[in-house]
């Protein structure tokens, strides 16, 4: 069963990033980043059954750090709508010099 | 804890100290640089803004009211205190010294500063006759000449400042002299070097000044390549930079006269030259003349510029060994001494008249160190510190008081120019006489000082006519040069002191005789200046008139203290080159000359006063017609500066000129600026990359995660 | 049946996640991601990690997710999405991409499940000793609290800048 989780994990990973590839809705590519962190959990915790607990101790961390990570995230996507009125990124062209 | 052990400890390194225990040495040179960290400090205390109210609240007449600013009054203690201490502890020691028969130098080694592979230099100081002398002469003559400050300068917004570099000026000069290595004597080479230039430049508000002190300070830096070659040169063939262990040394380990020692010392004899403003690197001393006066009469007379005399003085052994780098020595003494005697015969501004003659009486102790006598170059350095600093202070307050005169009309004449003064005698009685005893004993009259320092060297140089026909060339043009000395001071005084006066009847009732605190080491330096000579008078003429037919005090005593230092010198120029003559070369023992000298310049004295008596002189501002012929060349000091200018600096700036249009501009701007496009093109293609969406790069981060990957696998 | 319902699982969330990137509506992808999540915590059941089964379920389906929601629609962002997802030279590229990803990670991860590997392993058992020892709660417990406890209380200090942060972000004028 180990070889199916790691696999599915790859899988969603992959999914994930293709959301953040394809995907021009802010609010989206982030749910799709929380996607990829689940896949890593899942790979986390399937190994943790053959391994050691200290998986699912590592899954804890990224859970909290996710969370901190949700929070400021979605902070910074209201105030970029505030000024743009849209969360369309093809707008967003800020990230250069 | 380190500061406690620099003062009272130090390792006693040399043997022979012959029970010779120096108290605290250490302290003499640190107490000067006490009073720099402290005046310094209170001169970045002091601010404009303190300095604007001393300038204007404080009436002129009214130093000492209680309202001056501790910025002000503190530096008036400290900065005498410091030397008062300094030249205490500096007696003591000399004291001390004089009971004890001292053949090796005693060195104080305070700790270990440059070790490094077969280099070992320490921080150490060496007390010895020269030294000892050296130091009596800077801290008594520096404590006067500080004493003499306290009046000059006190109006001055710069006053804390002035006694802070004053001070450092100090510490520099004992180190100079105590040094016991050459690295440390360079630091304090340099370091006075420093000293002179700040002050020069010390109203640098004015532009000309501040030029001056430029002028100075790079004119040194070529002297300075002299002795740093030096130095490369003594290490590469001692192995060591150590006094004791290079004099030692040197007789066996050099070839007598061979290239080596030569090029040392002809090496050695281009920083002194630079340091003694010789030809052909004078040209700076007369323009460090814009500096305050006393400056001029500490530094640019009685100490800094007579650290040449002590270099040579110091590495005597080596000059000894070198007959050529000797003969040099004293070829270019006899020739600045005439040279710069026959400028200042020219001169209006009475410091210039000075400093010329501050860089003729180098020349003669050139000479006298050059020809072998080099306790008769020292003799003449001492006295000479003595006549002309009270010269230069006399000068000064004669400047001061002219200064007063002429602001108190708002008279736009220039303070310095002696065409506007005149009969200032009876205004200024003890400036006067001082000054009186310091021209008869610079011009070489009997029983001044300076008749017999100057009469020693001139004996000397005529006597080494034995060793080679050279010296009876430099024998006239020495008695020439004297002879010019007794003109152009006369002159100074008659234009200065006598006939009418010419500054204007509103402006000489306030011509004023100076303070107290300056007209008391005036009377103290005219005391040296008289009896000075007495402690060296020859030998040879001690039973005769010149001697007070055995009366004088002290024969040869000089002579017989440096001979330690010299002896070894001495020694050398004896098994080479043999004995002085007994005669002067056109015959004539030492008596009779010392008659002829004295005579001769007391006629000229006496001639050359009726003269300019006689002849009705013009306020500078009216005199219309200038000087023609000769009068004109010596007038514009023989246009050395002209020719300088057209030989060195220009073509000077014309080559940097052309390397900054062609090897800065196309080679190296091209090279940098080729560099800076490259890089601008290859930024802007990456650019091309830099899009600013999200998406971009988020693609990026895929493929090139994509990339690793299939790195790892394949 | 533990089997079975992996595959259920799995199917599950892989649905979800390809619901989530294909859905145009937000609102659409965020109830797909919720499925995604459960089914995941499905999964971590089926590992014996129950503790964090019920954290997956409370923190990210509860919380989290609902934090997306608040969003999604204090933005009003519920009608202009019909221009998301469009075809073009972009989507093919991402496509290969992360197929290409997908390809080389699923055939090295296939390897894992031989037999060789899992025995190098210490195994299922000694999991189920531990939890049979100090239970499913102190088995993740007594190591958070000594050998993490650093980082552990590093969480809480990065929860309280993330909050500072987030508002301090946020708000219209600090």
């Amino acid at each position: 069963m180990l070889a199916e989780a790691l696999i599915l994990s790859a899988i969603l990973f992959v999914i994930g990033m293709l959301g953040v590839l394809v995907r021009r809705n802010v609010i989206i590519m982030f749910l799709c980043i929380e996607l990829m962190l689940n896949a890593v959990n899942l790979s986390f915790v399937a190994l943790s059954r053959f391994i050691g607990i200290e998986g699912q101790i590592y899954v804890f961390f990224v859970m909290t750090v996710a969370a901190a990570e949700a929070a400021v995230g979605l902070a910074i996507i209201i105030s970029i709508f505030r000024h743009y009125e849209t969360v369309d990124v093809n707008n967003f062209n800020l990230l250069k010099w | 804890m380190i500061s406690l052990g620099f003062i009272s400890a130090g390792s006693i390194q040399a043997g022979g100290a012959g029970g010779f225990d120096p108290l605290l040495p250490g302290l003499i040179l640190l107490l000067p640089l006490l009073g720099f960290a402290l005046n310094g400090a209170l001169a970045l205390v002091s601010g404009r803004r303190s300095a604007d109210r001393v300038r204007n609240s404080i009436p002129e007449e009214d130093h000492t009211a209680g309202s001056v600013p501790l910025t002000h009054s503190l530096p008036t203690w400290i900065g005498p205190g410091v030397l008062l201490g300094a030249f205490v502890l500096t007696a003591i020691n000399f004291v001390r010294l004089l009971g004890v028969e001292l053949t090796e130098p005693v060195i104080r080694s305070y700790w270990s500063w440059m070790p490094t592979g077969t280099l070992s230099v320490d921080a150490a100081i060496q007390l010895d006759q020269l030294s000892m002398i050296m130091m009596m002469v800077i801290t008594g003559v520096g404590f006067l000449i500080h004493v003499f400050s306290v009046g000059y300068m006190k109006e001055d917004p710069g006053y804390p400042r002035y006694f802070a570099y004053l001070n450092l000026f100090v510490f520099f000069m004992l180190v100079l002299v105590a040094g016991a290595n050459f690295p440390v004597m360079f630091v304090g080479w340099e370091g006075v070097g420093l000293c002179s230039y700040l002050l020069i430049g010390f109203w640098f508000q004015d532009r000309e000044k501040a030029d001056a002190g430029k002028k100075a300070f790079i004119v040194n830096r070529v002297g300075d390549f002299g002795l740093l070659m030096a130095m490369f040169l003594l290490f590469a063939t001692f192995g060591t930079l150590d006094y004791g262990a290079i004099f030692a040394a040197a007789p066996d380990t050099l070839l007598y006269g061979g290239g080596i020692v030569t090029a040392i010392t002809l090496f050695l004899l281009l920083g002194a030259v630079g340091k003694s403003a010789q030809i052909p690197l004078y040209v700076w001393l007369p323009d460090a003349m814009a500096g305050p006066t006393p400056v001029s009469a500490l530094i640019h007379a009685a100490t800094m510029v007579t650290a040449g005399v002590y270099l040579v003085a110091r590495a005597s052994v080596l000059f000894a060994l070198a007959p050529v780098s000797a003969a040099a020595v004293a070829t270019i003494g006899a020739l600045t001494a005439l040279f710069a005697a026959t400028i200042a015969l020219k001169q209006y501004d009475i410091k210039k008249v000075l400093a010329y003659s501050t860089v003729s009486q180098l020349g003669f102790m050139f000479m006298g160190v050059g020809v072998g006598a080099y306790a008769a170059g020292v003799f003449h350095l001492m006295t000479h510190a003595f006549f002309k600093a009270l010269l230069f202070l006399g000068a000064g307050a004669v400047i001061h008081s002219m200064h007063h005169a002429l602001h108190s009309t708002h008279k736009d004449w220039d303070a310095q120019d002696m065409r506007n003064m005149g009969g200032l005698r009876r205004f200024m009685p003890i400036t006067w006489i001082t000054m009186w005893a310091a021209t008869l004993a610079i011009a070489g009259i009997w029983p001044f000082a300076g008749f017999f320092s100057k009469d020693e060297i001139i004996w000397y140089v005529g006597t080494a006519g034995a060793f080679s026909g050279l010296y009876v060339v430099l024998w006239g043009i020495a008695l020439a040069a004297a002879v010019l000395t007794a003109f152009y001071m006369t002159r100074m005084m008659i234009m200065t002191f006598h006939g009418p006066n010419r500054t204007g009847e509103p402006e000489s009732r306030h011509l004023h005789e100076a303070p107290l605190n300056m007209t008391i080491p005036l009377g103290i330096l005219a005391v040296l200046s008289v009896f000075g000579g007495w402690i060296n008078v020859p030998g040879s003429v001690r039973e005769s008139f010149f001697g007070g037919f055995g009366v004088l005090p002290m024969s040869d005593w000089l002579d017989r203290w440096l001979a330690p230092v010299t002896q070894s010198a001495d020694a050398v120029r004896a098994s080479q080159l043999g004995a002085y003559a007994d005669v002067a070369p056109v015959g004539g023992g030492h008596v009779v000359w010392g008659a002829i000298a004295t005579v001769m310049a007391l006629v000229v004295v006496i001639v050359t006063a009726r003269y300019f008596l006689s002849q009705p002189i013009q306020p500078a501002h009216e005199d219309g017609e200038p000087d023609r012929g000769i009068g004109k060349v010596l007038y514009n000091k023989w246009y050395v500066d002209e020719l300088y200018d057209a030989i060195i600096v220009r073509p000077l700036i014309g080559v940097s000129r052309w390397c900054w249009r062609v090897i800065d501009r196309v080679l190296i701007d091209g090279t940098v600026n080729a560099v800076g496009s490259v890089s601008k093109g290859v930024g802007w293609f990456g650019s091309l990359f830099q899009t600013g969406q999200v998406n971009t790069y988020a693609f990026i981060l895929a493929l090139s995660a994509l990339a690793v990957l299939g790195a790892f696998i394949f | 049946m533990v089997e079975i319902l992996f595959y259920i699982f799995a199917a599950v969330a892989l649905g979800g996640a390809i619901g989530v990137v294909f859905q145009r509506n937000p609102v659409g992808s965020l109830l797909f991601m919720v499925a995604t999540l459960a089914s995941l915590a499905g999964i971590f059941v089926l590992f014996e990690a129950h503790f964090l089964a019920a954290i997956q379920i409370i923190v990210y389906a509860g919380a989290i997710m609902v934090l997306f929601l608040f969003v999604i629609m204090l933005l009003n962002l519920g009608h202009d999405y019909r221009k998301d997802l469009k075809m073009g030279l972009g989507m093919i590229l991402a496509f290969a991409v992360t197929g290409g990803i997908a390809g080389i990670l699923v055939r090295q991860l296939g390897g894992a499940g031989t037999s060789a590997v899992e025995q190098a392993l210490p195994g299922p058992e000694a999991m189920d000793q531990l939890i049979q020892e100090q239970g499913i709660i102190g088995s993740i417990a007594r190591p958070l609290f000594t050998d993490y406890v650093v980082a552990f209380e590093l969480t809480g200090l990065l929860l309280l800048v993330a909050l500072v942060g987030a508002i301090a972000i946020a708000k219209r004028r600090v």
